[in-house]
C-alpha cells in the first residue's frame, strides 16, 4: 500500500505550465530523493504538495494515505500528516517559537479529534524532542526564527517535524545554505525520525545530503516529469556526468531543460 | 454671516437649559461663554485640517439631549463588568456622566485624595478655577472643548499628595449605560500629581446597552517635579457609541509620564492627547493600539511638545483596521526654539485586514531647536502571506493564523505595560476584537 499516489500532476505558476505529467509512489518509511536541473519544477511540487496558494493544478491527482490531497487546505495537509521544510524558513517577529509550535500541535490535534495538550504536557514533549535535535533552550524562547542564523533555521524545521511528528516529511532543498557541520546536524536530526511508517521526499540539487541521508529511491525530475528512476547510485551518476546524458535516452527532453547541471 | 445652528448645536443648547446653575458666578459664565463659542462655531467641518479625516457632517445632524441623572443613578451596574486584572486601587465610577457613590471606592490609598467634581465644587471651588474657567480658543476646532465646558456637570478631582507612592492602580470608570437613547454625558477630569510621587491611572470606557450616545471627556493632568505618572486608557465602549476625548498632559521638570492606550469600540471616536514637555529633562512615553473592524471609525490625535531642554519622548502605536472601518493617527512633535538636547521618536504602523478598510497616518515634525534628536515613521500594510502559509503549513488554520500575526504585530505597542495581569487582559481583549475569520474582501 503506497502512503504517497501522484499520477500525471500538471501544474501551472503564473500560467506556465512548470509540471507535465508527473508520477511519482511512496511507500511508508521509504526515503525518496528528487533531484534535477534548475528549473525542473522541484520547488513547485513542493509547493503544490503543502497546497500554497499561486500553484493551479490542471491535471492528475494526488493521493495521501487514502484522501485527495489537492482538496485540502495547507492547515488540513498538516493535520493528516504532511510536513514541509522550507528552503527559506520565514521569520514571524513577536510570535513566541513554543508558543507557536503548542499552537500547531494542538490545531492538529483537534483536527484529529484527540485531546489537545496542556503547557505541562507539552513542555515535558519538548524536552524529549530536544534530544533528537540539539537546540538550545534559548531559541525556543525567541521568536519564531528570528534572527536565527541558516543552520539554526534549518534546525528548528527539523526540530518542529519531530515534534509534530508527521507520516510524510517533504524537505525542500533543506541543503542550500548550509555548510558541512550543519548539513551533518540536520542529516543526523533527519535520521534519527526515521521510522518504518514516516516517509521523506528529499528535494535537493546536490549530491552531498544523500551522503548523510541514505535515500532507498532517487528520482530525476526534468522538463516537468520523473524522467529516471534508481537506487543510491543515480545520485552519484548525476554527481560525476550531470544531467546531459540523459538527452540520449529521452530526446523528448530540450537542452534547457538539462542545463543547470549540478556543480 | 451667522448660518442656522445645526440640529446638534440646536439640542445642545437645549440641554443647557437643563443644567442647574452652579451657583459659583465665574463657573455659571465659563459655561456660558463656552455655549455661545459652541453656537457660533458648530462643528468642525473638513476643510479644518485637523478633522479632514473625521468628517462630522452625520453627527452635526443628529440632536443629542442631556443624559438623565436620575436615570443613570439608578442605573443597575453590575461591578463586574468593569472589573480589571491588576487593578485594585482606589476607584470612581460614572454613569452616563453622572458619579455613582454606591459603585466608587474613593478611600483607601494613602495620600490619595479622589472626588468627585461636583463635591470639590461645594467644598473648595478656588483652586479648580484656574482649570474651569479656562477660555479655549474660539474656533470650531474646539467645538467639542466648548461643549464639555458648557454641559459637564461632574467630573472628577484627583489629587496625589507630594512624594506619596501610591502602589496600587487608581481606576476611572466612564460607563455609557446605553439605556438612554439619543443622550450625551460630559465629564470633566483634573488630575495633579505631587511632587516627587508615582501613582498609576487606568481610564476606563465601558458601554452596557445598545442605545447610541454621545461622551465627551476633557482632562487636564499635571504630572509635577520629579513625579512619575502611569496611565492606561482602555476604550471598549459599544459600536453605538460616539466618543470624543481631549486630553492635555503637563510634564514638569525631571517628571516622566507614559501612556499605553488601546482603542477598540465606538462608532466614531476621535481622542486628541497632546502632552507638554515644560520642565528640563522632562520624559513622555506613549503606547497605543488602535483595533477596528465592521464601520468604526477611531482617530487619534497625538501631539507632543518639547518645551524644555533635554526632554525624551518616545511614541509607538499600531493601527488595525478590518471590514470598512477607517483608522485616524496624527503623531506631531513639535520641538519649541532653546529646548536643545530634545530627544524624540514617534513610530505608527498599521495593518489594513481587508480591502474596504482605510488608514490615514500623518507624521508631523517641527524643529525650532538646534541640538535635537528626532526620529519618525508611518507605514501601512497587510499581513506578510509567506508567514501565513508557513503557520498554516504546521496546521494553524487560517483564521488564528491571521489573530496570531495581527496580535504579533500590536505585541511592541502593550509588552512595555508593567502591570502583568493588566497587561494580559489587555493582550485578551485585543485577540477578543480580532475578526476570526478571513474577511470579507
Amino acid at each position: 500500500m503506497h502512503m504517497l499516489t501522484i499520477d500525471n500532476l500538471h501544474a501551472r505558476v503564473e500560467g506556465k505550465e512548470i509540471l507535465k505529467g508527473l508520477s511519482l509512489a511512496v511507500k511508508p518509511g521509504e526515503v525518496h530523493a528528487i533531484m534535477g536541473p534548475n528549473g525542473a519544477g522541484k520547488s513547485t511540487l513542493a509547493n503544490v504538495l503543502s497546497g500554497r496558494d499561486g500553484y493551479e493544478v490542471t491535471a492528475g491527482s494526488v493521493n495521501f494515505d487514502g484522501r485527495d490531497l489537492l482538496a485540502l487546505e495547507p492547515e488540513e495537509r498538516a493535520a493528516v500528516g504532511m510536513f514541509l521544510a522550507f528552503q527559506y524558513p520565514v521569520e514571524i517577529p513577536g510570535v513566541n517559537n513554543t508558543y507557536f509550535l503548542r499552537a500547531a500541535l494542538n490545531a492538529q490535534r483537534k483536527f484529529r479529534g484527540e485531546e489537545e495538550l496542556d503547557s505541562m504536557r507539552f513542555l515535558k514533549l519538548v524536552r524529549e524532542k530536544l534530544k533528537v535535535m540539539q537546540i538550545s533552550d534559548d531559541l525556543l524562547h525567541r521568536a519564531v526564527n528570528e534572527g536565527f542564523s541558516g543552520g539554526e533555521k534549518k534546525r528548528n524545521e527539523i526540530f518542529q517535524m519531530a515534534v509534530l511528528e508527521p507520516k510524510l516529511a517533504i524537505l525542500d532543498e533543506t541543503d542550500s545554505g548550509l555548510d558541512i557541520d550543519a548539513l551533518k546536524q540536520v542529516a543526523e536530526g533527519v535520521n534519527a525520525l526515521r521510522s518504518p511508517d514516516r516517509s521523506f521526499l528529499i528535494v535537493t540539487h546536490y549530491q552531498r545530503l544523500l551522503d548523510y541521508i541514505e535515500p532507498d529511491f532517487v528520482h530525476v525530475l526534468a522538463g516537468g516529469r520523473i524522467v529516471e528512476s534508481g537506487d543510491k547510485s543515480l545520485a552519484l551518476k548525476l554527481e560525476e556526468q550531470g544531467y546531459a546524458w540523459l538527452a540520449d535516452t529521452h530526446p523528448e527532453l530540450r537542452k534547457a531543460d538539462l542545463a543547470g547541471a549540478p556543480a | 454671516m451667522s448660518q442656522a445652528p445645526s440640529p446638534f448645536v440646536r439640542a445642545a443648547l437645549d440641554a443647557a437649559t437643563a443644567v442647574p446653575p452652579s451657583g459659583i458666578a465665574w463657573l455659571d459664565a465659563a459655561r456660558r461663554e463656552n455655549l455661545e463659542s459652541l453656537a457660533e462655531t458648530g462643528l468642525p467641518e473638513s476643510r479644518n485640517e485637523s478633522w479632514k479625516y473625521t468628517p462630522l457632517r452625520a453627527l452635526s445632524q443628529r440632536a443629542f439631549s442631556l443624559a438623565d441623572a436620575g436615570v443613570a443613578n439608578g442605573f443597575v451596574v453590575d461591578p463586574s463588568s468593569f472589573a480589571l486584572p491588576g487593578v485594585e486601587g482606589s476607584r470612581i465610577v460614572f454613569v452616563d456622566g453622572a458619579f455613582r457613590a454606591d459603585l466608587s471606592a474613593l478611600e483607601g490609598s494613602v495620600g490619595v485624595s479622589l472626588a468627585p467634581l461636583g463635591v470639590a465644587l461645594e467644598t473648595q471651588p478656588e483652586p479648580l478655577r484656574f482649570a474651569l474657567a479656562n477660555r479655549y480658543r474660539r474656533g470650531a476646532a474646539d467645538a467639542f472643548a466648548h461643549l464639555n465646558a458648557a454641559l459637564a456637570i461632574d467630573g472628577l478631582v484627583l489629587h496625589i499628595a507630594d512624594g506619596a507612592h501610591v502602589g496600587r492602580p487608581l481606576h476611572i470608570v466612564h460607563v455609557s449605560s446605553g439605556s438612554q437613547p439619543d443622550t450625551a454625558w460630559h465629564v470633566r477630569v483634573l488630575v495633579d500629581v505631587g511632587q516627587g510621587a508615582r501613582a498609576d491611572v487606568v481610564e476606563h470606557f465601558v458601554s452596557l446597552g445598545e442605545a447610541t450616545q454621545l461622551g465627551t471627556v476633557v482632562a487636564d493632568v499635571v504630572v509635577r517635579e520629579g513625579a512619575t505618572l502611569g496611565l492606561v486608557v482602555l476604550q471598549d465602549a459599544s459600536a453605538a457609541t460616539t466618543l470624543v476625548r481631549r486630553s492635555h498632559v503637563r510634564i514638569e521638570a525631571n517628571a516622566a509620564a507614559t501612556v499605553h492606550a488601546l482603542e477598540l469600540g465606538g462608532a466614531l471616536v476621535r481622542h486628541e492627547l497632546t502632552t507638554e514637555l515644560v520642565g528640563d529633562g522632562a520624559r513622555f512615553d506613549s503606547r497605543g493600539v488602535f483595533a477596528l473592524s465592521g464601520r468604526q471609525h477611531i482617530d487619534t490625535q497625538l501631539e507632543v511638545r518639547h518645551n524644555a531642554r533635554d526632554t525624551a519622548s518616545d511614541a509607538l502605536w499600531r493601527g488595525i483596521a478590518d471590514g470598512r472601518s477607517r483608522g485616524v493617527f496624527r503623531g506631531a512633535i513639535v520641538v519649541a526654539e532653546g529646548a536643545d538636547g530634545s530627544d524624540a521618536s514617534l513610530s505608527n504602523k498599521n495593518l489594513l485586514l481587508s480591502a474596504q478598510a482605510e488608514i490615514d497616518t500623518k507624521p508631523e515634525l517641527e524643529i525650532y531647536a538646534d541640538e535635537v534628536k528626532a526620529a519618525h515613521g508611518a507605514t501601512i500594510g497587510q499581513l506578510d502571506e509567506r508567514s501565513l502559509f508557513y503557520l498554516r503549513s504546521r496546521g494553524i488554520p487560517l483564521a488564528q493564523a491571521r489573530s496570531l500575526l495581527t496580535l504579533a504585530f500590536c505585541r511592541a505597542a502593550l509588552e512595555s505595560l508593567p502591570n502583568e495581569a493588566l497587561r494580559e487582559h489587555l493582550g485578551d481583549l485585543l485577540v477578543a476584537h480580532l475578526p476570526t475569520g478571513p474577511s470579507a474582501e
